[in-house]
């Protein structure tokens, strides 16, 4: 059973703050989306809200046509991955996973055997009479979505599932979360703070600040093409340099930063350049060249720090203070000028705020 | 003994002991003492004055009126106590704190002003009959000790579980019933517990209202000790002890064994 999900306009408050502001979000069937972002960027109030343990102000949330936005919670049929487990402490394995069928009235032998056929899918066949106390983390997540899943639901929805676990079970479980959304192909909702997580395991990602969807792209995009300054940062570019187009010539553009510092930027490289925007980059995304005529950003070398593959150095610019990556070959000495040369496909150029 | 522990621990240790159990010995011993007055160590053995308790009928009537009346306020205190407790618990963020506070109120007024306060206000004021007076009373000095037994259980209790309950299709108050409920035992029970002894055990604020045919055992053990000085005193306390112990058990058993079979 598999059904898309759509939210759109939603606002909705805690008390007098407002939490949500106009959010729309569509998930097709069978797809998995991340909503990613810092805690109180309204993720979870997101997914409370479709679990129905919410009320929005206004909008409207459907599922497979079927308008979800009054209906009580115990009636929308959505199965939940909570971060702390959230399993029934008196109920043993097996009928924390039969709970959900119980409730749908369905007979205890047919019930059990479902629950049984559950738990051997996420590996636990052999613990069904114990109780959630006696379960490891990973153990109590599997158990939690068994429980979860063996309701079939349309929609299944993750708060932050991982973030209880050690770092190498929490990549075996994301792995195993997603081959059983695969297989199923349950439509997901998963909301997690970490950005390696959301993006190895999602179809699409929307990222979130202060109740508003930043950018909702798939993952490549994400990371290569931020649509602005907050997502750019989010993922990763380090250095957001704003800038203004003084000269045009066909395809060839003059743009001056702040301090006055010009660079020759090609549209044919760098995509249209409108006359303000902000040249984003990576450390990696800077070249550091000791050649003074490079066509690059003049820097004064600060502390360079040496991370494996390339050698990182702070760096002081008329346009602010810059991280950019230098070769392991030639590694600089702090206080050297230097030009740091934007590398075209490791950079964007974003409009102007 | 391996471990050393000071001689001066180990001998306070036995004095707080001392002081907590002998009570009960010397109820114990005067109760079965074969004398006219109260006396320990006991002189002779005899289990007369237990006879005597029910000979008298004040004791029996007021025996009855005392189980009626912690058994009343224990299940009233219970029936408002564990709503407020789990509403305190589940809307903490929400509540202004001294909602909660508000709760204990009834334990900070010293009890004598409470029965006072009950006498003009509830016996007098309303006329409301003795009887009810009385429950009111006890239901106002057990409730506090049920908010917060309950409430110290709840704290602990992770609402999402409830939350995950009411996603796999379980209506709020199935859930609460299913879910929260079997999770608190521990609290429920010990808060009967409390609150039952309590009740039983009043004195001050029953001394305001009782009244012509009603009263209370301990305020009968009072009126009782005015007149008389012979070892019933001690026979009917012992009887006290053993008919809350024996409450205290079953209580237990039948609470503990409910909801293990569900």
């Amino acid at each position: 059973m598999t059904q898309p999900l759509s939210v759109e306009n939603v606002t909705a408050h805690y008390g007098t703050t407002k939490v949500l502001e106009d959010l729309s979000l569509s998930v097709a069937a069978g797809e998995l989306v991340s909503l990613l972002g810092a805690s109180g960027c309204g993720k979870t109030t997101t997914l409370r809200l479709i679990a129905g343990f919410l009320e929005p102000t206004s909008g409207q949330i459907t599922l497979g046509g079927r308008d979800l936005t009054r209906l009580p919670a115990y009636r929308r049929d959505i199965g939940l991955v909570f971060q702390n487990y959230a399993l029934f402490p008196h109920l043993s394995v097996l009928d924390n996973v039969a709970f959900g069928l119980k409730q749908r009235g369905v007979g205890s032998s047919e019930r059990d055997g479902k629950a049984q056929a559950m738990l051997e899918r996420v590996g636990l066949s052999g613990l069904s009479d114990r109780l959630p106390g006696a379960l490891s983390g990973g153990q109590k997540q599997r158990v939690a979505l068994a429980r979860a899943l063996v309701i079939e639901p349309p929609l299944l929805m993750f708060d932050e599932p991982l973030s209880n676990l050690d770092a190498k079970l929490r990549i075996d479980m994301r792995v195993e979360i997603r081959q059983l959304q695969r297989a199923n192909g349950t439509t997901s909702v998963y909301v997690t703070h970490d950005q390696e997580e959301a993006f190895s395991i999602s179809d699409r990602v929307a990222i979130m600040n202060a109740g508003r969807i930043m950018q909702f792209d798939t993952p490549e995009n994400l990371y290569q093409r931020p649509a602005n300054a907050f997502v750019a940062r989010f993922v990763g570019f380090e250095n957001l340099v704003a800038m203004r187009v003084v000269a045009r010539d066909g395809d060839q553009v003059t743009a001056e930063a702040a301090g006055g510092t010009r660079l020759e930027l090609s549209q044919a490289r760098f995509g249209a350049i409108p006359d303000r925007f902000v040249l984003a980059t990576r450390p990696d995304g800077l070249a550091v060249s000791a050649d003074p005529n490079a066509q690059g950003i003049p820097a004064k070398l600060g502390l360079r720090t040496y991370l494996g593959r390339a050698y990182q150095y702070q760096c002081e610019t008329e346009a602010g203070h810059l991280i950019a990556n230098g070769t392991l070959s030639t590694p600089l000495e702090p206080g050297n000028p230097a030009r740091l040369v934007p590398v075209p496909d490791q950079c964007c150029v974003l409009d102007a705020e | 003994m391996n471990t050393t522990m000071p001689r001066s621990l180990v001998a306070f240790a036995a004095v707080v002991y001392v002081f907590l159990v002998g009570p009960l010995i010397i109820v114990i011993g005067a109760a079965l003492s074969d004398t006219s007055y109260l006396t320990f160590p006991p002189q002779g053995l005899t289990f007369r004055w237990f006879e005597n308790i029910f000979e008298i009928s004040a004791f029996r009537r007021t025996i009855v009126t005392s189980m009626q009346l912690a058994f009343l306020a224990t299940g009233l205190g219970l029936l408002v106590g564990i709503p407020a407790a789990y509403a305190l618990n589940r809307h903490r963020i929400q509540l202004p704190s001294w909602l909660s506070t508000v709760f204990v109120l009834p334990i900070l007024v010293p009890e004598i002003v409470l029965g006072f306060s009950l006498l003009k206000s509830v016996a007098v004021g309303a006329s409301l009959p003795i009887f009810l007076s009385l429950l009111i009373g006890h239901t106002l000095i057990v409730l506090p000790y049920c908010v917060r037994v309950i409430s110290a259980s709840l704290s602990s209790f992770d609402f999402s579980i409830e939350e995950a309950a009411i996603s796999l299709g379980s209506r709020p108050a199935k859930t609460f019933f299913t879910i929260v409920l079997p999770n608190v035992r521990s609290g429920v029970i010990a808060a009967f517990i409390l609150a039952f002894i309590t009740s039983i055990n009043d004195v001050s604020t029953s001394l305001f209202l009782t009244g012509p045919g009603i009263s209370t055992l301990p305020i009968q053990i009072l009126a009782h000790v005015e007149q008389f000085f012979d070892p019933t005193i001690a026979s009917v306390s012992v009887l006290l002890m053993v008919l809350t112990v024996a409450v205290m058990a079953i209580v237990e058993r039948t609470l503990g064994l409910t909801f293990l079979t569900k």
